[in-house]
């Protein structure tokens, strides 16, 4: 089965984001205020091909803890559902 | 017979030349490695040199750890190699697992070119055997992502056993606890975000970072890893 994956990085809570920080402070120059608790993080989206949706969601999680983020410094969430037009 | 120091070469490596030179400089034997060998031949020690190895993708050092070189890096420290991380080669060591922690980007966003002091904090690893406690040592810096983190378990750890092996007079970067270098558990790996290859000799400004080359010249000479 083929799957659609959207992987979400974002620093830890508690983990200094300067880059978000900067963004934060920036915005109220353009006029935007009110903005508060801005993260940069990073997105990955792919298809990945699994034999079933629990062996999709082990992998990605897999991936995601040795490799597309760093615990150390990084939380993630991911969503992984059935690619459109697959064969079911 | 000269100690033999090997110098990995990733694709975006920059400072491989500038660790080579300097390991002659002082009659040490200097070699580079290529990252896809999977040896490292009969080298003494192991030197990461700074750069952006594989363009910083993912994140600095991400991509590194996967070379097939790092294997028998990983080997080699867990046979008590000495093994030195510079800048890059800190992210690369962190990202291997072979160091505790993380580098961040630096607080204030703002990739830092410039000489900084450094405080020796402990002498009893392979680039610092050779320098007094407590020595402030000038030496360049170069980086965006310097800033070092970890848990405050790991913290706790890295003081308690003397990990915490140089620090920031005058932090740069928001490194946690001033932090500018660690070892291992071990103590014979050693990672750290200024460049001692960059302060080899006078006309680079600064010639403070020949004590810490010649230090692990010294260790090299007497390691025994085969």
């Amino acid at each position: 089965m083929l799957f659609s994956v959207l992987v979400e990085t974002r620093p830890r809570a508690g983990v200094a984001d300067p880059e978000g920080q900067t963004i934060e402070r920036s915005l109220p120059a353009l006029g935007f205020d009110g903005v508060s608790g801005v993260r940069v993080g990073k997105v990955f989206r792919f298809t990945l091909e699994a034999a079933d949706a629990a062996s999709a969601q082990a992998e990605v999680d897999d991936m995601c803890q040795r490799f597309l983020t760093n615990p150390v410094i990084e939380d993630v969430e991911f969503t992984v559902t059935a690619a459109e037009g697959a064969a079911v | 017979m000269p100690a033999v120091v090997g110098v990995v070469v990733f694709p975006g490596s920059n400072c491989e030349l500038d660790a080579v030179e300097a390991v002659r400089q002082l009659g040490g034997e200097a070699r580079l490695l290529w990252h896809r060998d999977a040896s490292l031949g009969d080298v003494d020690a192991v030197v990461l040199p700074g750069g952006f190895a594989h363009g910083d993708y993912l994140r600095p050092g991400a991509i590194a750890r996967f070379s097939p070189v790092m294997n028998a890096v990983g080997e080699f420290a867990a046979a008590g190699g000495p093994v030195v991380g510079i800048c890059n080669g800190f992210q690369v060591l962190t990202e291997a697992g072979l160091l505790p922690g993380a580098l961040q980007k630096n607080a204030g966003l703002k990739f830092l070119c410039t000489t900084v002091a450094l405080r020796v904090e402990a002498t009893t690893t392979p680039l610092t055997s050779e320098v007094e406690e407590g020595t402030v040592l000038r030496i360049p810096i170069n980086h965006f992502e310097g800033n070092y983190t970890c848990s405050p378990e790991t913290l706790a750890e890295l003081r308690s056993d003397d990990r915490i092996i140089f620090r920031y007079v005058d932090n740069p970067n928001g490194s946690v606890d001033d932090i500018a270098g660690i070892c291992s558990a071990g103590r014979n790996v050693v990672g750290l975000m200024p460049h001692p290859e960059r302060a080899s000799h006078p006309l680079l400004g600064s010639s403070d970072g020949v004590p810490l080359l010649r230090s692990l010249l010294a260790t090299a000479a007497n390691s025994a890893v085969v």
